[in-house]
């Protein structure tokens, strides 16, 4: 009897402090199990040769770094997907301006604005799978649109998707198209919080326009930005399936990204170098690292502007 | 449909059940991975295996059809975590990390000498073995080989090349024509490596293109470059169909069921879809593919697919009597016949059933391939070397200037897989 009351007591004293913590448990145990483990699993995989059949311990060979001097130094399939990736980073990012061209042209009252809404929005509810075979067709050299259109305008037609300098253009373009969704639905959402109050102001000053956009409401939509930017590098590096349904890789590796080569080295139906998959992951994950560190850091220190 | 459907079930039922021998009655489960997905093959299996359940009413037997592509990347999880008693598979090379993994059980005991399966399946007996013991059993096998428009080939006055020279001059006159010679559909890497397959084995040999396989030759090797030289003079001439890097091989069928090409390098299982486009057997025919160096014995591509027991599987006895009947000559002549699988049976007792090019087929294999019988690129060749190759081939059949390039880069891969 005495015991329980002390133990309440110990409880009711640190309830502020055990509380958040209690509460964090369950999610904390399922972190710790499908993402922190894993990781110190891949990093640890990848220091063996092993076909990925069998145990590690049985089948596995130790081979320290050996798996990651061969990528960095000799492997130029490596290479390619590497710069692929940074392809990808980069012109990924148009669909964040593209995203808020439409959602500023979406932010009026007329009749039927929802249904245009939705069917801005509709690339992104659709599989990406989808995504990639409608875009495939497009790019047909012999039966799809894309050929018309540029036969139209005078062009010799293009074999977008089996010409290795454009392969990874075309796929990035395919991907543009949901994510400019995504980034679109961010602003509108954005837009309906504007202040109006701020937006007469400056109207009455004479603000019109490009300068309108510029000074007033793009520093209303910060939020919307950062989140739209957080959103699409992680995109662009977790690119795979696009690819994987549009090219295959290819032609002739081109169009790999680090995902889609790890896939292909580890788990794909010719690849049985679990090691050496794994060694990508890991470098894969490093380069997150510096992006995701870089958004919590920013996170961090807007949390404690407004907390003062 | 379904009532006559059912009849022949039940009436073939009865007579395995006749003519099979009487074993022990079978009980307990049976759980079956499968690979043929695809219409047909997936009727046939099904029927097949409803046969087996006829004569073992008491055994549960629980079947999973898979898709073919997916299946090739489900197999090891599916082998360690959640095993089947019996799964498809391929021979050679490409059941070689399941074996190395202990993954696949030994069936030795199933072609010990003296055994039926042993005397009627010897053929193949080679392509299952590793380590000196057998890790399963064929189900069929099919020729490649050039399916040609016969009838564009008359129109032209064209006939079935000889040699090498015969080849080329028929391609020149069938580029005059506005045609192209060969379609192809090189998305997923192997139909290109058809071509490297015959045209080595046609100008190096099948012992050579064996030892390429196992790794004891440089892929810059002056032999090797001669294979991709004949290669390029088809390439560089324009026989092959363009933008044929991103079709996969269906895609490439309707070039030649329009008469934009008069022919194509494929296996046997591309006849039905030819024939489903509307081609008539006096349309569509096939040859051997012609000699390149004179003197090369002839030899052939011929994959053969097979039936294995998991290592985990927990119904091993029920399993081996789903593998001797499956190998059974009753069971490989109706399954492979032109309303099924359209393929060979690997049994020497079952018969051929009469279609024409079934039958060209088994002659060509039986009697025109003294050289030797390989199984394809991706099984004969250990799947890394397999990869990084066929991407070679691929960017060769488009760019056959970058050979050196892509040589160098293949040697490189052969040097750390073996």
């Amino acid at each position: 009897m005495n015991t329980t009351l002390v133990k309440q007591n110990w409880y009711k004293r640190n309830e502020i402090a055990i509380t958040p913590w209690l509460f964090l448990v369950p999610g904390l145990i399922m972190f710790a199990i499908y993402v922190v483990f894993p990781i110190f699993q891949s990093f640890r995989i990848s220091l063996f040769k092993w076909d990925g059949l069998g145990s590690l311990a049985t089948h596995g060979e130790y081979i320290g770094m050996a798996n990651y001097e061969k990528l960095l130094t000799r492997d130029r399939s490596f290479n390619i997907s590497l710069w692929n990736n940074l392809k990808w980073l980069v012109f990924y990012l148009a669909s964040i301006p593209a995203g808020l061209f439409i959602a500023l042209f979406l932010n009026q009252t007329v009749r039927g604005i929802r249904l245009y809404k939705s069917l801005f929005f509709f690339p992104f509810v659709i599989s990406q799978i989808v995504v990639g075979l409608v875009f495939t067709w497009f790019y047909d050299p012999q039966y799809g649109l894309f050929n018309g259109i540029i036969g139209f305008v005078g062009f010799k037609p293009l074999n977008v998707l089996g010409d290795p300098t454009l392969s990874t253009y075309g796929v990035i373009a395919a991907g543009l198209w949901p994510q400019t969704a995504y980034c679109m639905i961010l602003y509108l959402t954005g837009l309906n919080s504007l202040d109006p109050e701020q937006t007469e102001a400056a109207r009455l000053d004479g603000a019109k326009g490009i300068r309108m956009l510029w000074h007033v409401i793009l520093p209303q939509l910060r939020p919307a930005t950062f989140i739209a930017f957080v959103v699409t590098v992680i995109g662009s590096l977790r690119s795979f399936d696009l690819i994987s349904i549009m090219t295959n890789g290819g032609p002739f590796g081109s169009s790999r990204v680090l995902s889609f080569y790890m896939f292909e080295k580890s788990l794909s139906e010719y690849g049985f170098k679990m090691g050496y998959g794994a060694a990508i992951a890991v470098i894969l994950f490093l380069i997150m690292m510096v992006f995701i560190g870089y958004f919590l850091w920013r996170m961090y220190q807007d949390e404690k502007a407004t907390n003062g | 449909m379904r009532s006559i459907l059912k009849a022949t079930a039940v009436s073939l039922a009865t007579l395995v059940a006749l003519a099979g021998p009487a074993s022990a009655e079978l009980t307990g489960n049976l759980k079956i991975n499968l690979d043929t997905s695809n219409p047909a093959p997936r009727a046939t299996m099904e029927a097949l295996i409803a046969k087996f359940q006829a004569a073992h009413p008491a055994l549960n037997i629980t079947t999973n059809v898979i898709d073919r592509e997916a299946y090739k990347t489900q197999i090891r999880n599916f082998l360690s975590a959640d095993a089947p008693d019996v799964l498809t598979w391929y021979a050679a090379n490409r059941m070689r990390p399941y074996v190395e993994a202990g993954l696949l059980e030994d069936v030795s005991d199933m072609w010990a000498d003296g055994t039926d399966i042993a005397n009627e399946l010897a053929s193949t007996k080679g392509a299952l073995t590793v380590d000196g013991k057998q890790w399963g059993v064929p189900y069929t096998y099919y020729q490649w080989g050039i399916y040609y428009r016969k009838d564009i080939y008359e129109e032209l006055g064209l006939s079935e090349p000889a040699n090498f020279d015969d080849m080329l001059s028929n391609c020149e006159a069938m580029i005059a024509s506005g045609r192209k010679c060969y379609t192809i559909g090189n998305k997923w890497l192997w139909t290109g490596a058809g071509w490297f397959d015959y045209i080595n084995l046609r100008t190096n040999g099948f012992n050579f293109h064996m030892q390429m396989a196992a790794g004891e030759i440089e892929w810059t090797d002056p032999r090797v470059r001669e294979t991709f030289a004949n290669w390029g003079k088809l390439i560089r001439m324009g026989a092959f169909i363009d933008d044929n890097q991103n079709k996969d091989w269906q895609q490439s069928l309707p070039f030649i069921i329009d008469g934009s090409a008069g022919a194509i390098l494929m296996g046997n299982f591309a006849v039905s879809p030819l024939r489903e486009g509307g081609l008539t057997d006096d349309q569509l025919d096939f040859h051997q593919f012609p000699a390149i160096t004179a003197g090369v014995a002839m030899a052939e591509d011929a994959p053969t697919d097979t039936f294995h027991i998991a290592a985990n599987a927990k119904n091993k006895d029920n399993a081996r009597a789903f593998l001797a009947y499956i190998v059974s000559a009753d069971a490989q002549t109706e399954m492979n016949n032109g309303a099924n699988l359209g393929q060979l049976p690997v049994n020497s007792k079952a018969s051929v059933d009469d279609d024409k090019f079934l039958n060209k087929g088994f002659e060509m294999l039986s009697s025109n391939s003294p050289g030797g019988v390989a199984q394809f690129f991706d099984r004969d060749f250990p799947a890394e070397m397999a990869q990084a190759a066929m991407e070679g081939f691929q960017e060769f059949m488009i760019y056959p200037d970058n050979l050196d390039d892509i040589l160098d880069r293949i040697e490189g891969v052969r040097k750390e897989v073996y």
